[in-house]
């Protein structure tokens, strides 16, 4: 009788397994993490039965760090170390943070020191960047996660504000890498969204979901036709939320009482007493605040509903200039509209609702949980990106939120890719050189509406080295823009009349380098050396398995598609995989992986001009140009 | 590599309708979606490397293709360029004078309206802006599928760039308004 085989647990590669893939919210205020178990999302409680993390960190002396609600509860006693809605700083300079006094933290802004421009805070375990905090809430999802599932995550579908620019959404993915947790999608929260409510009421029709969070606001408006989600147009403020109508009631307190420049613990303090009062008002109609502050004074106010909704009046002002502009991006007016979806906690308020409704002339939808909507649809959408099948079949086409453009003279911004365009994307747009035998040239790159510069986000200083020397303007160098599907962007350039390929030195403008990350890869394991070295051989390893499957699959399902010569090559690249395998060199076995990756270029074309093919009864794009 | 298949020479058979200025709009979404169906990167995520970077290419090229038929204008540029017309949007700016004069007209009356912050009158221009693009948009049906009169097309293309410049400007008006 035959043996049977058993692989080592998480490296198993049966085709047919589950894959663990799980969606994260990475809230402003809390954050999430579902699964899709048994064909249905749910999140996933901690141990103590609690779906939401709060996204709170804190640093103490030992070098501990604590993430969630003990964060919470210690944040009156020590603000400076703990750090709360992080998710603002993400990619942000210091002087984007506005007010820096009402905040309780030590920030260090990095830009002065010539380097990368997203601010730090400096806490008792050392300075931090706001990568690296989100980076402690992602460990423990995945923690919390891998408890719960009983095994490695394949990857994870991570969401993130649609109105999210670049550099917030790399700062994002760069928390993950932090953690090596593999990110299958950036995932926009209002799509998130929509997904679950579209796929549980089998929705036809144009659909707004306004998502008013913790601490940014989205609105997007979407087509749904037979399972094809198709995001129209895109907008939001990514500094607006459910926080600022907290800074409202806060500010509110400290006229009422006449107070002036509290230390951190009594900042922190009424700040939590105004959620809580905010909280209260949804269902209330007033709610009292008392507090004792460290110099004795005793504060005791009742703030009524009336009260709150002439304080709150221009914040939900605020959130509808996007929705109008949003529409007319779409070319829609309200009456075109079906649905209105509510997502995120700060729209329970009942102000809010009242004020959508009156907008789109109906009543918003709120039958999924605000707070857990965004989570199950990320969830829904990781399953399918890890290769499990399910009955649903979906296609969903985001776009980018804000136009991307090149600096050009006179501080004047040359839009490449206009907003709302559906990605992934690319635009080239060619150069020439100003003066003779010029070998260099320096691009910025900008996001944003406005036409100067300086109005816009800068994202990054490229320069472009080895261009042949040539007459002024006889080079031609040709810039690609290209956007993925995760809404970031990367760019290309190539000389044409040579065909050099010029060599690009990105300098980040809020972002992390690849040192940077490094750095703190190392600081964040410095104990640890072996571990991290064992845990990326083990990375390596599961994906030259499921490397060594896709390819094997592919080559059952569509090997007459190759000649022989080029079967035999892939065939050798894949025993070469096998042999390293059995050896423990993780460098090693990375050139194997890319080494099978490259060799399948071809075969990957193929299959798929074969599956388009199928699908359009002898169309092909294989040479196709843009033009 | 063999292929079983003929390879698309242009946008129009990658998506298999007819090569022609007057397009199904309903037809091209299917067929979109269709191929998006196929080449989304989504499809390949769990796949290898090389299958996700092809995956991406593709689908960059059906959004190209999907955005530059959808368009009025862009797909009159992009017929023209098949017939190797170039509609010099960029270096010929001889244009009639009456057409010049309306247009300064327009962007005065905008800019009026903006002024005024009055959002009535903007919407009437957006009406009027519309109905005129709307002629050149029919004009260019006839002159490009029944007249092969390109020449005369790509004058109508540079006209509707003026409208597409005037629209941008009446976007920017409301935006304006917003704020």
């Amino acid at each position: 009788m035959a043996l049977l085989q058993i692989s080592e647990p998480g490296l198993s590669t049966a085709p047919h397994q589950h894959r663990l893939a799980v969606g994260i919210d990475l809230g402003t205020t809390n954050s999430l993490v579902a699964t899709v178990r048994n064909g249905i999302s749910v999140v996933l409680n901690d141990e103590h039965g609690r779906a939401m993390l709060p996204s709170v960190v804190r640093y103490t002396l030992d070098g501990r760090v604590t993430v969630g609600e003990s964060a919470q509860s210690a944040q009156s006693d020590d603000p400076v170390n703990t750090i709360v809605s992080v998710k603002r700083f993400m990619g942000r300079g210091l002087a984007d943070v506005g007010d820096t006094s009402r905040l309780p933290y030590r920030f260090v802004d990095m830009s002065a020191a010539g380097q990368a421009g997203m601010l730090q805070l400096r806490t008792v375990a050392g300075v931090k960047s706001p990568v690296e905090v989100s980076a402690e809430i992602l460990k423990v999802l995945r923690s919390r996660a891998e408890a719960s599932l009983g095994g490695e995550l394949v990857g994870a579908v991570i969401t993130v504000p649609a109105y999210f620019d670049d550099a917030q959404r790399q700062a994002t993915k760069d928390a993950a890498k932090l953690v090596g947790l593999n990110v299958l999608r950036l995932l926009n929260e209002p799509t998130a969204a929509a997904i679950a409510y579209g796929l549980d009421n089998a929705s036809e029709g144009v659909y707004a979901v306004y998502d008013l969070g913790g601490g940014t606001f989205d609105i997007s408006i979407l087509r749904l036709s037979r399972g094809v989600f198709e995001v129209l147009s895109a907008n939001g403020d990514s500094a607006l939320g459910g926080d600022d109508f907290d800074q409202r009631i806060h500010c509110w307190l400290l006229e009422k009482n006449q107070l002036s420049a509290l230390n951190p613990q009594d900042t922190r303090l009424l700040l939590t007493l105004a959620r809580a009062a905010k909280e209260q008002l949804t269902e209330h109609e007033e709610a009292r605040i008392t507090a004792v502050l460290s110099s004795g004074e005793v504060i005791d106010n009742v703030l009524t509903q009336d009260e709150f909704e002439s304080l709150s009046k221009n914040l939900i002002q605020r959130t509808l200039q996007p929705l109008r502009r949003a529409l007319r991006d779409a070319r829609l007016s309200v009456t075109d509209v079906k649905g209105v979806v509510m997502v995120g906690g700060a729209t329970r308020m009942p102000q809010v609702q009242h004020a959508v409704g009156e907008f789109f002339g109906q009543t918003p939808l709120t039958n999924l949980d605000p707070d857990k909507v965004v989570a199950l649809g990320a969830a829904i959408q990781a399953n399918l990106l890890a290769g499990n099948r399910s009955s649903d079949e979906w296609l969903l086409l985001d776009v980018i939120p804000l136009s991307l453009g090149l600096e050009t003279m006179g501080g004047l911004v040359e839009k490449i890719i206009p907003r709302n365009s559906t990605i992934p994307t690319a635009r080239a747009q060619e150069f020439t050189t100003y003066k003779d035998g010029q070998t260099a040239m320096s691009l910025h790159v900008v996001q944003g509406e406005r036409e100067l510069v300086s109005d816009c986000r800068s994202l990054a200083k490229f320069e472009l080295r080895g261009i042949p020397a040539m007459v002024a303007g006889a080079a031609r160098i040709r810039v690609t823009f290209q956007v993925d599907a995760d809404g970031l962007l990367n760019v290309a350039a190539r000389e044409m009349g040579s065909g050099i390929e010029a060599a690009i030195a990105v300098k980040p403008s809020y972002g992390l380098s690849d040192a940077e990350i490094t750095r703190m890869l190392q600081d964040s394991t410095q104990h640890a050396q072996d571990d991290m070295q064992a845990r990326a051989l083990r990375e390596h390893q599961v994906e030259a398995n499921q490397l060594l499957e896709a390819v094997g699959h592919a080559l059952e399902q569509d090997g007459m598609l190759l000649e022989a010569d080029q079967r035999a090559r892939i065939e050798t690249q894949m025993s070469v995989l096998r042999d390293t395998l059995q050896l423990t060199d993780q460098r090693e076995l990375k050139r194997a992986i890319s080494a099978l990756n490259e060799t399948t270029v071809s075969f990957a074309q193929a299959r798929m001009d074969k599956s388009v093919a199928q699908a359009l009864a002898g169309k092909n794009i294989s040479d196709l140009e843009v033009k | 590599m063999t292929h079983g298949f003929d390879t698309p020479k242009n946008h129009f058979q990658l998506f298999g309708i007819a090569q022609s200025y007057k397009l199904d709009i309903a037809q091209l979404e299917l067929a979109f979606r269709a191929l998006q169906a196929q080449v989304h990167p989504d499809k390949s995520a769990h796949l290898s490397d090389a299958e996700q970077r092809v995956a991406m290419q593709r689908s960059t090229l059906v959004n190209e293709a999907y955005q530059t038929l959808r368009s009025p204008i862009r797909r009159a540029r992009y017929l023209l360029s098949l017939q190797g017309v170039d509609t010099q949007e960029e270096t010929n700016t001889a244009m009639p004078l009456e057409f010049l004069m309306a247009q300064m007209e327009w962007r005065e009356a905008v800019a009026d309206a903006q002024q005024a912050r009055d959002a009535d009158a903007l919407g009437q221009l957006e009406a009027r802006m519309k109905d005129e693009t709307g002629e050149l948009e029919a004009m260019l049906a006839v002159k490009i599928d029944s007249e092969h009169d390109y020449a005369f097309a790509a004058g109508l293309v540079r006209k509707l760039r003026f409208m597409e410049r005037l629209a941008e400007e009446i976007d920017s008006a409301y935006d304006e308004l917003d704020n």
